[in-house]
């Protein structure tokens, strides 16, 4: 059973060697020519005046992390999914109670503005 | 008494059985791989063509190829592109950046590797495939996250955060749409999801899971950042968005990684929703016809299919502003397939639709 994930390395292996390939093929038949006008990070044509590893919006962490929560669930939903016929009623209530309780998080993180972007 | 000779027959046997088949799928996935490629090179061609027509405009028509106008434009862009310097920005993270196309581009391919294209026709017909495919889907926002902020560059830093937070919120509709043609499948191993669609188009998931498909199409056209919910390359605002300093074949590969991605989400979308390689006469005409036959002629007929709709999207919307994507995401897509989980729960409980299985 487990052979059967060799090709997927071999794909992988593979992939990462066509670009590599493209990528040496462009470095070498591309010419070479940097100057210190373009090797400045492109900002329309302005000196960039600050780094660019600034603060940003705190939103972004909080996407995230509602995100690590809701793709856990997915993660529980999956199994359940595949022994639906299995496990019958009690599977089928068990995951109503366990939906249902993060149905109540995203309506909490809805009427808290957490999903809101404006 | 103790002898090498069932470890060495054992240890043969194993690189035997290694050993012949991995040169042998290696050749094999290569070509499917260039095959990919191609398609993708000549897809290009056709948004530039088609989304030409659709704006009464010629689009290509200088690069001949074969007195086709236009039909040599890929293998020039190549050309171009391959002999374009590539720049690393003297501020840039040396080695990120020149590893972060990888990063895009290697589980954009490594996907194709669990696709059927023909009954029995994957090159790993794993148990957990699907798993695996959102799995590698994920994997994706690391090249796009270390592309921007590698470069060290504004614009390429603001869109790797927009393009982050939209793939991971879309990646949770897709995920859940996921789980519903999971309960309808019973299986995550790719090809018995197909299988469990036969009967013909209206026992096709599409039917019965009409809101998961939307939300599926959807998700995916919001993850691979097309438009209209292209705001990660908005050129309007930040220019090109994460790739912004890069060019040449650096530039190509996250170009190639996009464009694959898109094959890939309507070759999924076909899969999932529409019977992959299932014949669309199965179940009307006699199974022995020549046209109720399963086979990569369908598959790659239907794939066309969403493959268009991705160009129409892009010609036809406006671009969404980013609240607007992450309203829709957040309070539309994901509150639409938990209920319509909760539906299909309730469905396969009661028997009704074209679930067998028993609960």
């Amino acid at each position: 059973m487990l052979d059967q994930y060799l090709p997927i390395l071999i794909f992988m292996g593979l992939a990462a060697v066509l670009g590599l390939a493209l990528f040496t093929i462009g470095w070498f038949a591309g010419p070479r020519r940097p100057d210190a006008q373009k090797l400045s990070p492109y900002e329309c044509g302005f000196e960039a005046f600050e780094d660019a590893r600034m603060r940003f919006d705190v939103r972004y962490y909080l996407v995230a992390i509602i995100f690590v929560v809701f793709d856990l669930e997915i993660a529980f939903f999956f199994p359940w999914a595949v022994s639906l016929r299995e496990t019958g009623t009690f599977g089928l209530l068990a995951m109503l109670v366990f939906a249902l309780l993060l149905v109540v998080a995203l309506v909490y993180d809805y009427r808290k503005g957490a999903l809101e972007w404006d | 008494m103790w002898t090498w000779e069932p470890i060495r027959v054992r240890l043969s046997s194993l690189i035997t059985a290694y050993w012949a088949d991995p040169v042998l799928t290696a050749v094999q996935i290569l070509m499917v791989m260039i095959g990919v490629i191609l398609v993708m090179a000549f897809y290009t061609l056709a948004e530039r063509k088609i989304i030409g027509w659709m704006q009464s405009r010629r689009g290509p028509n200088r690069v001949n190829l074969f007195w086709v106008p236009g039909l040599g434009q890929p293998f020039a862009d190549v050309v171009k592109l391959l002999f374009k310097e590539i720049l690393v920005p003297g501020d840039a993270n040396k080695v990120l950046f020149r590893v972060a196309p990888f990063l895009t581009m290697i589980p954009a391919l490594a996907i194709w590797s669990v696709i059927p294209f023909a009954p029995q026709k994957a090159f790993a017909n794993i148990d957990a495939g699907l798993l695996f495919i959102l799995a590698m889907a994920s994997l994706g926002v690391y090249g796009v996250i270390l592309a921007g902020w590698a470069a060290n560059s504004k614009y390429a830093f603001l869109g790797a955060m927009r393009s982050a937070a939209q793939i991971v919120a879309y990646e949770i509709a897709m995920g859940f749409a996921m789980v519903g043609v999971l309960m309808a499948a019973g299986s995550l191993n790719i090809g018995r999801i197909i299988e469990s669609q036969h009967g013909g188009p209206l026992s096709w998931n599409w039917f019965w899971l009409f809101p998961l498909f939307v939300v599926y199409y959807i998700a995916g056209v919001a993850e691979t950042n097309r438009a209209p919910f292209d705001v990660a390359e908005g050129e309007s605002e930040i220019v090109a968005g994460f790739h912004v300093d890069y060019s040449g074949m650096a530039f190509a590969l996250f170009f190639i990684a996009e464009y694959v991605n898109m094959i890939l989400i309507s070759a999924l979308t076909v899969i999932f929703f529409f019977g992959g390689w299932l014949s669309p006469f199965d179940g009307y005409l006699p199974a022995s016809s020549l046209l109720a036959q399963p086979g990569f002629f369908w598959f790659g007929l239907k794939t066309l299919v969403p493959m268009f709709g991705f160009l129409w999207l892009r010609a036809t919307f406006p671009r969404y502003r980013y609240d607007q994507i992450m309203r829709l995401g957040w309070k539309a897509l994901i509150p639409v397939t938990l209920v319509w989980l909760f539906v299909e729960g309730v469905l396969i409980y009661c028997h009704v639709g074209p679930w067998k299985g028993h609960i």
